[in-house]
């Protein structure tokens, strides 16, 4: 009997303590702890000095990073939700939001965003509109990614060429790339490498093609063929080494290693090209040179809460941060993504001085925003395996964009029966 | 006083088989049997059995993207069938089947020359052969990948000296999947090569003795004595070779990258059940093929144990 109480006592004791440190969903040390779920290890700083001006702002809540690679973290999440071990508050892409939000795993924000009236307003309109679902919105942005041109302003130096400007188009960019390209020192001139987001869709967007349009692919339109001829092309000519070539050193590893001297990149690498000592004194940026018209394409992040979080009142709490001028403010001085809220991100250009960064946000203006639709995953999957041969210098790339543009109607008609 | 051990050994041969007899079915020893063989009848129907009826009956069902399914029969089967991937993946797992194979007679012929009387240092052989066996096979797939590379990799290198262009070994459709299957080769010889020389091991040296007596050389002696005498160990191991290729994964996953446009021509079976199963959240479509391959395994598997009869010698 004695024994009984004491025992009784002891599992009160932490709870009571609990009970009196804050609120509900708490753990034994009276603190909420929140997990959060990232895969970027470049932006763990800048997550974690936002983390701390939080936590201090909120004691009773601490934040714990689960930062999981991006090769696995969605094939993770998936299980995670299924297991219920999923983090409370976790990065959101365009690519898998419908998913989530049409499978109700994610916490509806609207209601929380009017009570404690949340900036949404001061984020760009078009990516805030990505992150809601049939008229609730389900996450807030926390940065956004614009793709620019990067060049080696050495190697055009060395070839006697003028640096790129906004007044480029696709024919200066083959000219000097032909001109860059030196066989002998295997330099390559372009990167025309097959990736969806940083080089196939700015190229279709560009030849005034699309990707999705009205729940039907864009793949077979000439537009989008002519868009990836650009690509193809200068594979064909030997001025972009070869897809078989770029997938063992990708386009962004030689461009750093000084094997290419112009490369279609995302400005959430710049922090990463700064600590290249060689880029950081001659690397240069101009926004995207134009095809049949000026096009680039914009993508964020957003912060989303899980559904099945037990602990969904300080999830909001962190969200609510997040979304705000503080921490957009520590995320731009960071400098290792563009923060998304207005007006903050001066600090972003300022904090890498010798990069034009100013270009990624002035293309905001003609950004197409990242394509996506239920199961993205889906038909996106379908692309590497039916362009790699023309991206590697087999040709065909007409046919294949019609087969792939046929098979993408498929699936797309699949998911709308689903 | 030599007489006295043999002796001994009749009486002690006597003894032991006085008590196998009275192992009648049925007796309390043939029960007891049962209670030891109970853990691994447990974790086999546990592990195996459950999640293999788990596996049939979703393979008739839709997965919803974080649970819940509903049945919708055999369409999941029509739509393996009608894949062209499916049979791509297939093909390429049977590549993989016969490439796999290579490293039993690798195995043979370096524990038959291995076993040859006097040798020193065997257990460094040993040890340096098997090595590649317990290393994982993400950290082998990541040093082969470096080696392999086609700008710098350390095999166009060495190839070079031998006047051969530079090569994206496993990049390019028309050689990738032959560049996997040699990293599977080296890293599973090890395996069957403990294998093979307990087996040679066990033919006794009288027989190699009276061969040479009567003339035969070394490869007279290897082809007449030492395979037919290790043909129930070839077999047991060709059976586990062809289940383990045809099962064959993380190391293509680790090689492959996702932009590859030698992935259609390098996809296993098992590869393509991960992406649709974790990709593109179709787990119906998925057990399906697992079941199809399974069938494929259990099919062959079958064909192997009726061809053993021709050729597999048990002395």
């Amino acid at each position: 009997m004695r024994r009984r109480t004491l025992l009784g006592g002891a599992v009160a004791a932490p709870l009571l303590a609990a009970c009196s440190g804050g609120g509900g969903g708490t753990d034994s040390g009276g603190r909420t702890t929140l997990s959060y779920g990232m895969w970027d290890p470049a932006q763990v700083p800048g997550m974690e000095r936002i983390i701390a001006a939080f936590e201090k702002r909120n004691p009773e809540i601490s934040v714990r990073i689960q930062l999981t690679p991006w090769a696995s973290y969605w094939t993770t999440l998936k299980t995670s939700m299924r297991g219920g071990t999923a983090p409370d508050v976790f990065w959101m892409n365009a690519v898998n939001f419908q998913l989530y939000a049409a499978n109700g795993v994610l916490e509806p924000l609207s209601g929380h965003i009017k009570a404690d009236a949340t900036p949404v307003d001061r984020h760009p309109k078009a990516l805030v509109k990505l992150y809601s679902y049939r008229g609730t919105q389900y996450g807030l942005p926390k940065d956004f990614d614009t793709i620019g041109l990067w060049y080696n302003k050495q190697l055009f130096d060395k070839a006697g060429i003028t640096y790129p400007d906004a007044s480029w188009t696709w024919d200066d960019v083959r000219d000097a790339a032909a001109e860059l390209t030196d066989p002998h020192r295997r330099v390559h001139g372009f990167a025309a490498e097959m990736d969806r987001q940083i080089k196939i869709y700015p190229a279709i967007c560009g030849a005034d093609g699309y990707v999705l349009e009205n729940g039907r692919s864009g793949f077979g339109d000439e537009r989008s063929i002519e868009g990836m001829r650009f690509l193809t092309d200068m594979v064909d000519r030997g001025w972009s080494p070869p897809q078989s070539a770029m997938v063992e050193s990708v386009g962004r590893v030689r461009y750093w290693s000084e094997k290419v001297a112009m490369n279609y990149d995302l400005s959430a690498m710049a922090g990463q090209m700064y600590a290249v000592p060689a880029l950081k004194d001659h690397g240069g940026i101009a926004v995207l040179p134009q095809g049949k018209r000026r096009a680039t394409i914009i993508h964020g992040l957003a912060n989303v809460v899980s559904a099945k979080s037990d602990k969904k009142a300080a999830a909001w709490k962190f969200v609510h941060f997040m979304a705000g001028r503080e921490a957009a403010e520590i995320q731009a001085k960071a400098g290792a993504t563009i923060s998304s809220y207005e007006g903050t991100q001066d600090a972003w250009i300022k904090s890498m001085p010798e990069f034009d960064l100013k270009h990624f946000i002035e293309m905001q203006e003609y950004a197409v925003p990242y394509p996506s639709s239920k199961n993205t995953a889906v038909w996106e999957n379908l692309q590497y395996p039916l362009l790699g041969a023309a991206f590697s210098g087999k040709g065909g790339i007409e046919s294949a964009a019609r087969t792939l543009g046929e098979q993408m109607d498929r699936a797309l008609k699949e998911e709308r029966d689903s | 006083m030599s007489v006295f051990p043999a002796t001994a050994a009749a009486k002690a041969a006597g003894r032991s088989r006085t008590s196998a007899s009275g192992t009648r079915p049925g007796s309390r020893n043939q029960r007891s049997a049962y209670w030891f063989i109970a853990p691994l009848g447990l974790g086999f129907a546990v592990f195996y059995f459950w999640p293999l009826l788990q596996t049939l009956y979703f393979s008739f069902t839709e997965f919803g993207a974080f649970g819940g399914h509903t049945f919708i029969g055999t369409d999941n089967y029509l739509r393996v069938v009608k894949d062209v991937t499916v049979w791509q993946a297939l093909g390429n797992t049977l590549i993989y089947c016969v490439i796999g194979l290579m490293a039993l007679p690798i195995a043979i012929v370096v524990a038959s020359l291995l076993n040859r009387r006097g040798l020193r240092g065997v257990s460094v052989y040993r040890a340096l052969y098997f090595i590649p066996f317990v290393t994982l096979p993400v950290a082998v797939g990541l040093v082969w990948n470096w080696l392999y590379n086609g700008d710098f990799g350390l095999v166009n290198e060495i190839l070079s000296w031998f006047g051969v262009d530079r090569h994206y070994w496993v990049s390019d459709p028309s050689t990738a999947v032959y560049a996997i299957g040699t990293v599977m080769v080296w890293s599973t010889t090890g395996y069957y090569l403990v294998i093979f020389m307990a087996g040679v091991k066990g033919i006794p040296q009288d027989y190699y003795e009276a061969a040479e007596l009567d003339g035969a050389g070394p490869l007279r002696r290897f082809f007449t004595i030492t395979l037919p005498l290790l043909s129930p160990t070839i077999f047991f191991a060709s059976v586990i070779c062809m289940i383990n290729s045809l099962q064959t994964f993380d190391l293509i996953y680790i090689m492959m990258a996702e932009k590859n446009p030698a992935i259609g021509d390098t996809q296993s079976v098992v590869g393509l059940f991960y992406k649709w199963a974790f990709v593109e959240n179709a787990q119906g479509a998925a057990a399906a093929l697992a079941f199809l391959l399974m069938l494929v395994i259990a099919a062959l598997t079958y064909l192997q144990f009726r061809i053993q009869k021709r050729w597999v010698h048990y002395a």
